[in-house]
Order: C-alpha cells, then structure tokens, then sequence
C-alpha cells in the first residue's frame, strides 16, 4: 500500500522538531543565519522522510557539519540542540551529544590513536559527535604526529556508518578553512558548513540579562547603563569571547555586588538587596580603567 | 553439525539488524555487552577470548555490531559470541549470551565411551576439530 498524500505540517508538529525549532528560537539570542540553516535542514531531513514514505527516491543525505564562528558563539549550545533535532527527525537513534577534543582521540604512542579513535566514535554511535577545535587534529609541522592516523580512521567511519552518527567539527573560522584546504577529505564528507556571526552590543545585553535572570539578579537602570558601556569597551579588547566574556564579567559583578554588601549593611539585607545589581558592582572592573579582564 | 549454545542457537543465524535489535535490549537493561571469540566448540569452554573490553558505555547498538564485524574480519572462521553482563547486585553474572558468528563447516563431536569398574559407562564428548592445534583447527 502506497500513501498518496502527506500532511508537512502535521509530520512538523508530531515529530516534535516544531518545539524543538521553538525552543531553539526562544533561547538562543541572535544567531538569525543560524537558525535559518537550522530551519532549513529540519526542512530538507521532513521532506526527506516524507518522499521516503509515498515511495519516491530518496538518500539518507549526509548530515556532518562544520559549526565555524569566534569563541563563545554558542557552537557547543547549538549543537547539543541539534543532536536533539536530529533525534526528533529519526536521522539519530539516540541524540546524546559527545564532545570531544583533539586529546580524547590521538594517542601518546604507535598504536595508541586507533583504539583510543575508535572507542570514542563507538561512544558517539547513535547520536553526535561533537569535535571541538578540530583543526588541531592536523599538524602539518610534525610529520610523525598521530593526528593524521585519527583523521584517516574518522573519514572512514564517517563515510561507512553514515547512518549511525553524524560529526560535527567545530573552530574558528580562517582555521578551519586551513584545516580543510589540507584535509580535502573532510571538506567533500561534510555537506553543511555553518558560519557563527560574532554577536552585537544588544544582543550580548540581551544574554546577560537572560543570564541574570535564571540566577534571580537583575540590573538597576544605572548598573544597565554601565554594563553596555562596559561590552563596547570590552569588544574591542583582545580575548573577547563573546557569551563567555559576558557570563565571566557578570561572575565577577556578582563578586563585587556580595563585597559590597558585606561592607556597607552591618549584615542586613533583603531578598531585594541580594538580587540587585548597581552601578557600583559594574564600575570597579578593571576594563574601565584600561586594564583587561578575561 | 551446527553448534547449539546459548540464546536463539535453534533459530537461524541472527541477521546484523537482528543483532542490533537484541543488543540494544541489553544496553537499554543496564547491562555491559561484550564480544568474545573461540575455535573450541566444547560446551565446557566457558571462557572464550575477549575481543576488545567490555563496552560499559556505548548507548548505542551500532557500536557492538561494528566490533561484530571487525571481529568478523579477523576471526571469520571462529565462533563469536555477544554476551550481557548483569553487574547488579544479587545477579553479578550473564543474563544473555548468544552465537553470532560460526565456521563454515563445523565437523561435530565424537562420543566416546569408556567402560569403568562395574561395566558402567563413562562419556565424554571432543570435537572433531580440536584434533588440530589452536588457530588451525577450521
């Protein structure tokens, strides 16, 4: 029995890849080209199942991707939520991610890489691997490195199991086009390419507030004031990692603001007070006075 | 004379997706699926060599079905097994093992038959392919 016609919208709201897109929309700020990659590989993944079931031709398409973008634009996040998008669409049988760097697969000795390789690609089997800053992997200035040797074992597997796990390397971006430019084999395995845009002033405020409130503290207007006056000056210092930046400084503000309260209430505080943050807390950082914080 | 040891040894030989399916059983149990191998059929063997570790935390199949066929590649003409050990306490053994792997030709066992004090009789059983040293012997 062959199925004649087949709801798109339906199979959107049943696989639960919808919620998923929503949640991905709601929680991650900016990132719009992301999303809309995103949005786009669900779309193709549904459309895919859907010829599969009415009985046209179809191929599992290949599903590696590269996440380039600066430090702290949310690759790992993303990925996790596409581990769980995958898993949702059936293309994954799991869905758990397993993050991985460059010491989780190449060994100390000969013979040491490959089964250190494969186990972690067994781990991975049935869901995502994750591989961060994948480009030190290769190091074209030692020939004897075993890096090359965990590549090789990853090309293959990722073209022989193409059905039970999907890689997704990860790093900044100009590295990454090197890393590619000497690894041809990897370039023409990973069908999608996603660049992370660094995120912009509002954006990040935006962030810290979000981050803020899921720990119960919030800005007075002044302190807000600050704190943009504070990202501005901080983008332009070297070392700016995006989110990371921003949770780091707000880590540090909630340091200051519990200094301060010691100081001046002779212990007395309420829920209030402990959840306020004032200009104060923003101002003592050592960016405002040229210094870098990290 | 097809070997009937362990779990579905009367049933036709498991596919790989079969494999899969019952695996995953064990793994979705809590269970630490291995792979073993072995050129002596005798059901005495208990201990067959172990290929690879004990894979405590694949969560997936995929993973045992490729060791599967690494092993294959390598010991195609041996037994290999996938067995299922339960560590929780109280069970500390193996719930489920069962054959996944066999020789193309498996030649069987002789009975033999000895006659001791009082004209009882003693069996035993040995197979016909471990007359040949260990590695050559299908």
């Amino acid at each position: 029995m062959t199925i004649k016609k087949i709801d798109l919208h339906a199979e959107l709201i049943e696989t639960g890849v919808e919620q998923v897109l929503i949640d991905l929309d709601k929680s991650l700020i900016g990132l719009e080209p992301v999303k809309t990659r995103i949005r786009e590989t669900a779309a193709l993944l549904l459309v895919e199942k859907a010829r599969e079931k009415i009985g046209l031709a179809h191929e599992t398409p290949t599903l590696h991707m590269s996440f380039s973008g600066n430090p702290g634009t949310g690759k790992t996040t993303v990925a996790l939520r596409m581990a769980e998008l995958l898993h949702r669409l059936g293309y994954v049988r799991k869905g758990h991610l397993v993050t991985v760097t460059r010491d989780d697969l190449v060994g100390q000795y000969i013979g040491h890489t490959a089964p250190k390789t494969k186990e972690v690609l067994k781990k991975a089997m049935g869901g995502v691997l994750f591989i961060d800053e994948a480009y030190y992997l290769y190091r074209p200035e030692n020939e004897r490195d075993y890096g090359q040797e965990a590549i090789e074992i990853l090309l293959q597997v990722m073209e022989n199991n193409r059905d039970d796990l999907v890689v997704i390397l990860a790093g900044y971006k100009n590295r990454m086009n090197t890393f590619f430019e000497s690894n041809p084999g990897f370039r023409s395995r990973i069908a999608h390419h996603i660049e992370f845009p660094d995120y912009s002033t509002p954006e990040l405020l935006d962030i810290g507030s979000s981050m803020l409130d899921q720990l119960n503290y919030h800005f007075t207007k002044a302190a807000k004031n600050a704190f943009i006056e504070y990202i501005n000056l901080r983008k332009e210092q070297p070392h700016f990692a995006n989110a990371r930046s921003i949770r780091n400084a707000l880590d540090r503000v909630r340091l200051r603001q519990a200094n301060r309260l010691f100081k001046e209430n002779n212990g007395l505080v309420d829920a209030e007070k402990l959840s306020t943050l004032e200009e104060a807390d923003i101002r003592e950082s050592r960016v405002f006075s040229g210094g870098i914080d990290n | 004379m097809k070997l009937r040891q362990g779990t579905f040894s009367f049933l036709p030989d498991l596919t790989d997706s079969e494999i899969h399916t019952q695996v995953q059983y064990c793994i979705d149990n809590g269970w630490a699926v291995s792979v073993e191998y072995t050129d002596d059929p005798h059901p005495r063997n208990t201990y067959w060599e172990m290929w690879g570790h004990p894979m405590f935390d694949n969560p997936d199949a995929a993973a045992v079905v490729f060791e599967v066929n690494e092993c294959r590649k390598q010991f195609g003409d041996s037994y290999i097994r996938v067995i299922a050990f339960d560590s929780s306490h109280g069970w500390e053994s193996i719930k489920l093992s069962f054959i996944v792997n066999r020789p193309k030709d498996e030649p069987g066992f002789h009975v033999s038959r000895e006659e001791v004090k009082g004209r009882s009789i003693r069996y035993s059983i040995k197979s016909y392919a471990t007359d040949k040293p260990e590695g050559r012997r299908y």
